[in-house]
């Protein structure tokens, strides 16, 4: 995608301008909150939506103005439909009919594509007699024998329950880490993004925020936004104080405690030596408070969820809360916000406790309030 | 839980049904499966002399399907329709989304089986009304995402088949559709129909001249027809603005209507171009609703519309001086219509839809008249067409898969 733009005749720009590589053979993930415009990329890709302005390419060619059969690609359903008194093999081939299919490269066809998908000895089966997972294989045999250069799925798990989801999910992943397609995903849930994606675009407003591997978006968020929607808990974010910028060290001050970063620490976020003396949004994940770290916040226990591997501690912290919002960057009016720290559950902690978080500096995060751009990372 | 109904006098039994309950453990009097392939459990529930099809599916789909099945209502289409919708049940249970059995119409695998009374090429009548239906949907801005013969169902209109979407799971209301989404809707109806004619082949339930893949091949080209007659423009010199009414009528013929026609000055201003914006289906059906009060199909309609002016000419030769078509109505109704009908044994009247029963004597008639040479009345035909047809058809109000046994 160069420059990829929609607009609509209303003058609504749900897609400014999206450069984005898909390599061959990788499954990628569009992610974003509602109205980002992930679909309207899909929609664009398979040639469902017009194209306002900018180059859309397969392998080499520019294929703006071919329709949707024209362009090889494969929309992928969850809701394939498998016909009861056909066989296995005829229900993933009988689309080759419509295309006049020869009838030994059909079969051949049929053989690659269920040794593939491990369907090879229940070929001459009626769906009647397979299982869930081998029906679902079957629906995606026929989308797969047509040998596509590209394979489009969007939101293709938000029709089914938790549980048939996450199986669902492992399954799409596996299959197509054994075919090797191309893959393009569209969700707006960022956990099956980071649990199937190669690589994961995160888009806010049609505007790609970063495009990473899930540890890469996760570890080093490029924005605010990329940081606060990946991650469950959400990363945790209040306002402080590059306090001083002095011999190597750098010293934050939060919601008026202290916290010191050195060597390493402060080598990592260097960039904070131009914002002595100002605010900046500082971050942290839930995990990176605990048990471990050279740091502490001392703060106020609300609430304790035990989730049988870990406690979920959600403490006060007397600092503002800062979040990305549509338009930028958006701080609290209220004086204090809380924070979510993960910790071992066997650790005894109960609400009303004070408490000293330590606090792994390695894995501080600190973003521009203006801009909501991470800074200093070297 | 959380129960919506629309026209709650009218469905107030739903109200004593065992909602918080899987669907699949509803133990009721009158409930049957349901004919076809479903992805969900779907019931189909008589009450008294009403039917209705319940289904269970997760809360996000019954909302999206209930809204969307009211706005092709709304939008004139022609849909299932919606009663009710039920979510927030205990236990994160999947919601229920409830519809009023279409009476009278058909499953395909029904028609498609060469049961119950013969429609003429019916291949080609089944891929028409399903074409019919897919450029309505998306004249209207609907993408259906999943057109099948297993989401469709029909119902007979004079010669031809009207077909009704019934499921709408995949689909999306857009300001209008892109080229892009007619022609993947397009293609998925396609191989999905070539599918579902597959399926019944291999169970050895297809009818003998049917063939799968020149049937499903056959719709994107009725679709093009009347998609290109629809929204075609035409172009023709400044004199001849006769060519306006010409297109209205064709439009017409077809059922639709013009809400809006742009006329266009070509540069240099001795051509004029003419963009219709089409508008629902229904012409001849409403003019014979606001004439006689009779609901039927667009075809039905066609020809019983046609009867009334040819009982017109009778009534005018007869009396010797005009007769304006709703008097001419209104006698064809007594006189014809209601003549013909209450002549038909009460047990057997249900079998078909009045406006169909009517269409078929009238077939008859033809029949029988063209064999004797001479013009048979109708008193005969309807006794005719009741001992030879009717006694021997199956009743079509509602197909039960204890009645399909396919």
């Amino acid at each position: 995608m160069v420059n990829l733009q929609k607009r609509y005749e209303n003058g609504f720009e749900a897609v400014p301008g999206l450069d984005l590589e898909i390599h061959d053979g990788e499954f990628l993930v569009l992610v974003g909150p509602s109205g980002c415009g992930k679909s309207t990329v899909l929609r664009m890709v398979a040639g469902l939506e017009d194209i306002s302005g900018g180059d859309l390419y397969i392998d080499d060619k520019v294929v703006n103005a071919m329709g949707p059969q024209q362009r090889d690609i494969a929309m992928v359903f969850q809701s394939y439909a498998l016909y009861p008194n056909m066989t296995v093999a005829d229900n993933i081939a009988f689309a080759m009919k419509l295309r006049k299919t020869d009838k030994v490269e059909m079969a051949a066809k049929v053989a690659e594509v269920a040794e593939l998908l491990e369907l090879t000895a229940v070929l001459d089966r009626k769906p009647g007699q397979l299982s869930g997972g081998q029906r679902q294989r079957v629906a995606m045999g026929r989308a797969i024998v047509r040998n596509p250069k590209l394979f489009l799925m969007d939101e293709p798990l938000s029709n089914l329950d938790a549980k048939l989801r996450v199986q669902t999910r492992a399954e799409i992943s596996k299959l197509q880490r054994r075919l090797g397609v191309t893959t393009m995903y569209v969700t707006h849930d960022q956990i099956e993004a980071m649990t199937m994606g190669d690589r994961v675009a995160v888009l806010r407003r049609g505007i790609l925020m970063q495009c990473a591997s899930p540890a890469e978006l996760y570890e080093t968020p490029e924005n605010l936004f990329v940081a606060q929607f990946i991650g469950s808990p959400s990363m945790n974010v209040v306002i402080g104080r590059v306090a001083g910028g002095d011999n190597g060290d750098i010293t934050l001050a939060v919601g008026g405690q202290h916290l010191h970063l050195t060597g390493e620490a402060a080598q990592r976020l260097q960039g904070l030596r131009d914002y002595v003396g100002r605010d900046i949004a500082v971050g942290v994940r839930s995990e990176a408070l605990g048990d471990d770290g050279s740091a502490s916040l001392e703060v106020s226990v609300d609430l304790v969820e035990m989730l049988g591997s870990e406690l979920l501690v959600h403490c006060t912290v007397d600092a503002p809360s800062v979040r990305a919002i549509d338009t930028g960057v958006e701080i609290s009016d209220q004086p204090t916000s809380t924070i979510v720290a993960s910790l071992d559950s066997r650790n005894q902690v109960k609400v009303g406790d004070r408490l000293h978080l330590t606090l792994d500096t390695m894995r501080l995060h600190a973003f521009d309030l203006e801009t909501g751009a991470a800074i200093g990372r070297s | 839980m959380r129960l919506q109904l629309v026209k709650a006098a009218e469905h107030g039994a739903v109200v004593n049904w065992p909602l918080d309950q899987p669907l699949d453990e509803w133990t009721m009097e009158g409930m049957h499966q349901v004919v076809g392939l479903h992805r969900h459990v779907v019931r189909l529930i008589e009450v008294g002399t009403t039917s209705y099809v319940v289904k269970e599916l997760p809360d996000p789909l019954a909302e999206r399907e209930w809204r969307l099945l009211r706005e092709l209502a709304e939008a004139g289409l022609p849909t299932a329709e919606i009663v009710g919708v039920v979510t927030g049940r205990a236990d994160e249970a999947d919601g229920l989304l409830i519809t009023r059995h279409l009476d009278y119409s058909l499953p395909y695998r029904t028609l498609l089986s060469g049961r119950g009374l013969r429609i003429p090429y019916l291949g080609e009548r089944l891929l028409d009304a399903l074409a019919g239906l897919l450029v309505r949907l998306h004249l209207a801005g609907f993408y259906w995402g999943d057109c099948s013969l297993s989401n469709t169902l029909f119902r007979r209109d004079a010669a031809a088949l009207s077909a009704y979407i019934i499921d709408v799971e995949t689909s999306e209301r857009h300001e209008t559709l892109s080229n892009g989404q007619r022609r993947l809707d397009l293609q998925i109806a396609t191989e999905n129909v070539l599918g579902g004619l597959l399926d019944l082949q291999m169970g050895g339930f297809l009818a003998d001249g049917i063939d799968p893949v020149a049937t499903a091949l056959a719709i994107e080209q009725s679709y093009e027809g009347l998609w290109s007659e629809l929204t075609g423009v035409d172009e023709f010199n400044a004199e001849e603005t006769f060519r306006v009414d010409q297109r209205l009528r064709r439009l017409h013929d077809l059922g639709f209507d013009a809400a809006e026609l742009e006329l266009l000055t070509t540069v240099g201003g001795s051509r004029l171009r003419l963009v219709p914006r089409v508008v629902e289906h229904g012409f001849h059906a409403q003019k014979l609703r606001s004439l006689t009060g009779i609901d039927a199909g667009e075809n039905q309609a066609r020809r019983l519309l046609n009867d009334i002016s040819r009982y017109r000419a009778v009534l005018e030769k007869r009396g010797g001086r005009k007769v304006v078509e709703a008097v001419a109505a209104a006698r064809w109704l007594d006189e014809r219509f209601e003549h013909a009908l209450a002549a038909i044994p009460p047990e057997m009247a249900a079998k078909l839809e009045p406006a169909e029963l009517y269409h078929q004597v009238l077939e008859h008639r033809w029949f029988l008249s063209e064999r004797a040479g001479g013009d048979v009345g109708i008193d005969e035909t309807v006794a005719s067409y009741v001992a030879d047809v009717l006694a021997n058809a199956p009743t079509e109000q509602m197909v039960t898969p204890e009645e399909l046994e396919l």
